[in-house]
């Protein structure tokens, strides 16, 4: 590690922050993989069946009883999964419009893994803080490309020129412009509060001072509804709504274009989770316990904080997924009376009233 | 037909907060998740390791059985192949010189008979039709072939995996009934 | 000309005088019915009581009696309930009942007054004003116990026997019969698949002695070499006499018999009758021209069966010609255009032929057609003929005549080569001339149709000789062998079309079953060839070629194809 002391620090930034960013993305990628996984078998759990449990390579043989046990919790699932995405035809139907076929799936997924970019999701190994970007504006530029993954979905309704997709992704558009107002506006009383935007900054505030879900559940509640809607989940995932819209957005879609939206969800929902880690619920910082809540002073307690931060995402990636086979679809015009007449007033009423405890009762 | 308005009850405070039912899908869905994952009550029948009992009655597929001494039943009626609705059954007479029966007095036996396996739609007009009880439904409902050719049942096969059948030798006794008369040689 | 354009309902009788009717009553329905009926010889006998019944629709059920064989009586299941007016026997005069109606005298047991009696209706003649009962509950008893007194030993073997499917015996049983049976002995048991002859197997059991077979073989066939053995229940048929039973006529009591027990050793075991598909269609063994049924599944001819046509063969036909179908499903047929060798398509091959004829000089071309063609293709070779200018005949084929149906002329259409103009009064004139021209060199392309001419007179030297043999056939042989152009055709079983017997009947022909391979109907091909050479068209269907035939040749004047007939028409020869 000695000759990293002589090159020039320009270089050391290039070199760490490719280096976090070739980790993150391939834990963000194998997390997606997982949580297909995740969700199959919670949702097989729940509706008293098995879920994936026969993929089985062929060196599982030679493990006994964990082997076997492995298969049956399907751990090899993801992979087959993933080999058939690739190996699939990708079909392209003739009457679609090419370019915008062939863009929107790529729109849709970048946008979700650049979220990941200012994530904290550790306090520091060694020197080098773990995230990718430190930004001072972190959640303007999360919630600027959060923005943006609406246009994948709109493209590829657009570019499918077909019925389905093209009311797919109207109703996602709509929906997802809708939320992303309540969104931003239950966050502002927590930067009045931490008095920063950048993310850790707040969660340094909440460790000193104790969760933001405790501080502010308004907004929590409002930032967790939208998150399900901005992500089109249950019980909002009306743009899909199989029983309506056949796949919406993406019914003309196969193989690895598909696997790109699928991908594209998934990763949406990780993000979802880490910000509401990083923003309620203390970042990688556990209370009541001093090593936890301060930046690391070694390797391992580093890796203890990425930990922490990951149970954490976890949690919330399992409470996206349970909720899924918990609650029915709404209506459309529930879905937007929600988001309209409740979210945004209570965001709003709560902005005021943080303003003004902020104003007039500290200091 | 005449309409019915109900009145829709008025929802709660509460309830409007949807609390109530997110916590009583929480409920179930807890419920559900808990019996599977820690009292194994999984409902999912693992089918090649795990088989279905087949119940009595089951139509099955279709096979030719044979009698109490191992003889071909069937006498190439071809009643079947006339009642099949899916012309799934085929049956080639033994002509004039095809090789004799099994049993001695019932004269003739199908040179061929084949089931197509593909076509078949287990209806049971087979079994109902024939006057020989020479084929019958069984429990297989599993049946497995790489080409089409290999889902098209022959005789030998159908009488290999349909077994044995008694029930009353009425050819047998009918010889035996012409011998004890002792009045033309048969 | 002496068929008319549309021929008249009523079967042949020009003019009958007016007949002489009765009076009687069938189920209770007044009839005028014929006072005689033809009996098996065609000689006026008075009308019975079973064919009164059929004049008024009424089918009595019954074994034994057949319309062409003579009257034996014996299998009672005909009996029916019957009454007569009765008779003041005093004034002779009818009485009457209360409205003026005849009072009827049913007739009943003379010892038993109040049991019906029945009579064999197949054999008692009607009186006037007589009345039949054949659905009276009387009538049906008396069914219902003959058809249990046959059961008694009757094997019940229908799975395994041939007739199953058209046997009067189950049909009537699912008519009339009972579902059990008060027979609890064991049943008699006789000879099973008994070998009574080259072609027929006898079951026994199967049996009910009605003797149609007997009366058939005595006194239609003339050989007199069935009989009824043993006493009683024991009663069997046999070739008793000469201890054969071999005559050409012996699968005629297969039809006959109205149970299983005469079947087919050619049929035997081969195809249930219910999936057999019945083709009305002509036997091409002999000029007489017997109308037949052909019996085919699926592509393949099981048998033939004699079809009713009285002013040609009756109900009969010769077991030659009933087992004359064999060579239609032969494996060897020719399924193959070629031409020089080469397998083409039909049309590259009608095109070269057409073109070549087309340039051939006048003279240079014979024509040798078969008097086994339909009338429609001799007369599509003879119009290509003429505008060739070629010389045309057909080979004439004799054999022995019998007494009954079999001709000396083995062509099933001599008559059609002749008023088509392919052959003369006497075919296989110009055979000879025709050597001489090839042999010469003035006859350089030679077209054949059905015919093995190197068994006629012309050598497969002289054929080598020639620039163009086009050949079509069946079968092959040593002319198709050397055919520079050969085109596999269809046998009369594959096409339609017409022949004309050597009594001048113009029957039809038709289509039963698919051709092999690429062969076709010689006319299908034949008027493509036509039109090539002479530019005539204005025929697509049988029925259009057949019209056109009738309006450009002299004896069929008048004809269509349309007013035929199942059972043809005569025309002048």
């Amino acid at each position: 590690m000695e000759f990293l002391q002589y090159l020039s620090p320009a270089t050391q930034f290039v070199l760490f922050s490719a280096l976090k960013i070739f980790a993150v993305f391939g834990v963000v990628m194998t997390a997606v993989a997982y949580a297909v996984l995740v969700e199959r078998k919670v949702s097989a759990w729940i509706q008293n069946r098995v879920g994936p449990n026969r993929t089985a390579p062929f060196f599982i043989n030679y493990l006994p009883v964990i082997g076997p046990f492995l298969v049956r919790l399907g751990i090899f699932q993801p992979m087959a999964d993933g080999l058939k995405f690739l190996l699939k035809e990708d079909f392209t139907p003739n009457y679609v419009r090419k370019v915008y076929f062939w863009i929107a799936p790529a729109i849709t997924v970048i946008p979700a893994l650049m979220t990941v970019a200012v994530i904290p999701f550790g306090s520091t190994l060694g020197t080098e803080k773990m995230v990718i970007a430190d930004l001072n504006v972190g959640i303007l530029y999360t919630f600027g490309i959060v923005s943006l993954g609406v246009y994948g979905i709109v493209l590829a309704g657009y570019g499918s020129n077909s019925k389905y997709p093209f009311l797919g992704s109207i109703r996602s558009s709509a929906q997802m412009i809708s939320y992303e107002i309540a969104m931003g506006m239950s966050v502002i009383p927590i930067f009045l509060l931490a008095g920063s935007l950048n993310l850790g900054d707040i969660i340094r505030y909440q460790a000193e001072h104790g969760w933001m879900i405790l501080k502010q559940p308004v907004a929590f509640v409002i930032f967790l509804i939208a998150a399900f809607a901005e992500t089109n989940r249950l019980p909002f995932d009306l743009p899909e709504s199989e029983s309506e819209l056949v796949g919406g957005y993406h019914t003309e879609y196969s193989s690895m274009k598909f696997a790109l939206f699928f991908l594209g969800e998934y990763a949406n929902m990780i993000a979802s989770s880490a910000m509401m880690v990083t923003l309620f619920c203390g970042g990688w910082t556990l209370p009541f316990v001093t090593a936890l809540s301060t930046p690391s002073s070694s390797i391992l307690i580093g890796l203890l904080h990425i930990g922490v931060f990951f149970a954490k995402m976890a949690l919330f990636m399992i409470l996206f997924i349970w909720v899924r086979w918990m609650l029915p679809r709404f209506r459309y015009d529930q879905l937007m009376d929600i988001g309209w007449r409740r979210f945004i007033p209570a965001a709003l009423i709560n902005i005021v009233v943080t303003a003004l405890v902020v104003a007039f009762l500290h200091d | 037909m005449s309409t019915k308005v109900v009145a829709r009850a008025p929802l709660t405070f509460y309830e409007r907060t949807y609390l109530p039912t997110i916590l009583s899908g929480l409920k179930v869905t807890a419920k559900h998740f808990a019996d599977t994952v820690f009292r194994g009550k999984a409902v999912t029948m693992e089918y090649p390791e795990e088989r279905w009992v087949v119940p009595e009655g089951y139509r099955g597929a279709p096979y030719l059985v044979k009698d109490q001494e191992g003889a071909t039943k069937c006498v190439s009626c071809q009643l079947c192949e006339f009642v099949c609705p899916p012309k799934a059954i085929r049956i080639t007479p033994p002509g004039a010189d095809g090789a004799p029966a099994d049993r001695t007095n019932a004269e003739k036996m199908p040179k061929e008979f084949e089931i197509n396996m593909l076509r078949c739609i287990f209806c049971g007009m087979c079994q109902e039709v024939c006057p020989e009880e020479a084929i019958f439904l069984q429990k297989d409902y599993s049946l497995i072939g790489e080409t089409r050719a290999e889902m098209i049942f022959d005789k030998a096969k159908l009488l290999k995996l349909g077994g044995t059948h008694g029930g009353v030798q009425k050819w047998k006794h009918k010889l035996e009934e012409a011998k004890a008369q002792e009045v033309f040689p048969v | 000309m002496s068929a008319p354009a549309i021929p008249a309902p009523a079967p042949a009788a020009p003019a009958p005088p007016p007949v002489e009717t009765l009076t009687v009553k069938v189920n209770g329905k007044t009839l005028q019915v014929p006072k005689t009926h033809p009996d098996w010889q065609g000689r006026p006998q008075p009308t019975t009581m079973l064919q009164a019944a059929r004049c008024g629709g009424v089918d009595i059920p019954h074994y034994c009696y057949h319309d062409k064989l003579p009257i034996a009586g014996n299998c009672r299941m005909c009996l029916v309930e019957f009454g007569t007016p009765m008779m003041d026997p005093a004034t002779r005069k009818p009485i009457l009942n209360e409205d003026g109606t005849p009072k009827i005298a049913k007739s009943v047991l003379p010892y038993e007054p109040g049991t019906p009696r029945g009579a064999i209706s197949c054999a008692t003649p009607i009186s006037p004003g007589m009345e039949i009962y054949a659905d009276s509950p009387a009538t049906k008893q008396m069914r219902e116990s003959v058809l249990e007194s046959l059961l008694i030993n009757h094997p019940l073997d229908c799975t395994i026997c041939d007739q199953a499917g058209e046997c009067k015996l189950q049909e009537y049983s699912v008519d009339h019969g009972q579902a059990g049976s008060h027979f609890v002995e064991a049943k008699v048991h006789k000879p099973k698949a008994v070998d009574l002859g080259p072609r027929i197997v006898l079951d026994d059991e199967r049996c009910i002695l009605c003797t149609r077979c007997i009366r058939f073989t005595k006194d239609i066939a003339g050989d007199d070499a069935l009989g009824i053995v043993n006493r009683g229940s024991y009663n069997t048929i046999s070739a008793f006499q000469t201890g054969k039973f071999d005559n050409n006529y012996t699968l005629n009591t297969v039809d006959l018999c109205p149970v299983g027990a005469l079947t087919s050793k050619d049929f035997r075991f081969k195809m249930r009758v219910w999936f057999l598909k019945e083709t009305k269609s002509l036997c091409t063994g002999c000029g007489t021209g017997c109308n037949i049924t052909i019996g085919s599944r699926e592509g393949t001819i099981h048998r033939f069966e004699p079809r009713d046509n009285d002013a040609v063969n009756g109900p009969w036909m010769c077991d030659t010609g009933r087992l004359n179908y064999k060579w239609i499903g032969r494996p060897d047929r020719l399924t193959e255009v070629r031409v020089n060798g080469q397998k083409v398509t039909w049309a590259t091959a009608i095109k070269d032929i057409g073109s070549r004829l087309t340039r051939a000089s006048s003279g240079s071309v014979a024509l040798i057609a078969s008097a086994r063609q339909t009338t429609e293709e001799l007369f599509l070779l003879k119009s290509l003929a003429t505008r060739l200018g070629a010389v045309t005949d057909s080979v004439p084929r004799e054999g022995e005549a019998d007494h009954l149906l079999v001709n000396a002329d083995r062509n099933p259409n001599t008559n059609g080569t002749r008023l088509t103009g392919i052959a003369f009064t006497e075919a296989g004139m110009q055979l000879p001339l025709i050597a001489a021209g090839i042999e010469a060199g003035t006859i350089r392309t030679l077209i054949v149709f059905g015919e093995d001419v190197t068994k006629h007179g012309i050598a497969p030297e002289l054929l080598a000789k020639l620039e163009m043999l086009v050949v079509s056939d069946i079968l092959p042989n040593a002319t198709t062998a050397l055919a520079t152009h050969l085109l596999p055709g269809a046998s009369h079983a594959e096409k339609r079309g017409t022949f004309i017997s050597v009594k001048g009947r113009l029957q039809k022909l038709t289509k039963a079953i698919e051709s092999p391979g690429d062969a076709r109907a010689e006319w299908e091909f034949l008027h493509e060839l036509v039109h090539d050479v002479t530019g005539r068209n204005g025929f697509t269907s049988i029925e259009g070629l057949f019209n056109l035939m009738a309006r450009e040749t002299p004896a069929f004047a008048g004809l269509e194809w349309a007013n035929i007939g199942d059972k043809g028409v005569d025309v002048k020869i």
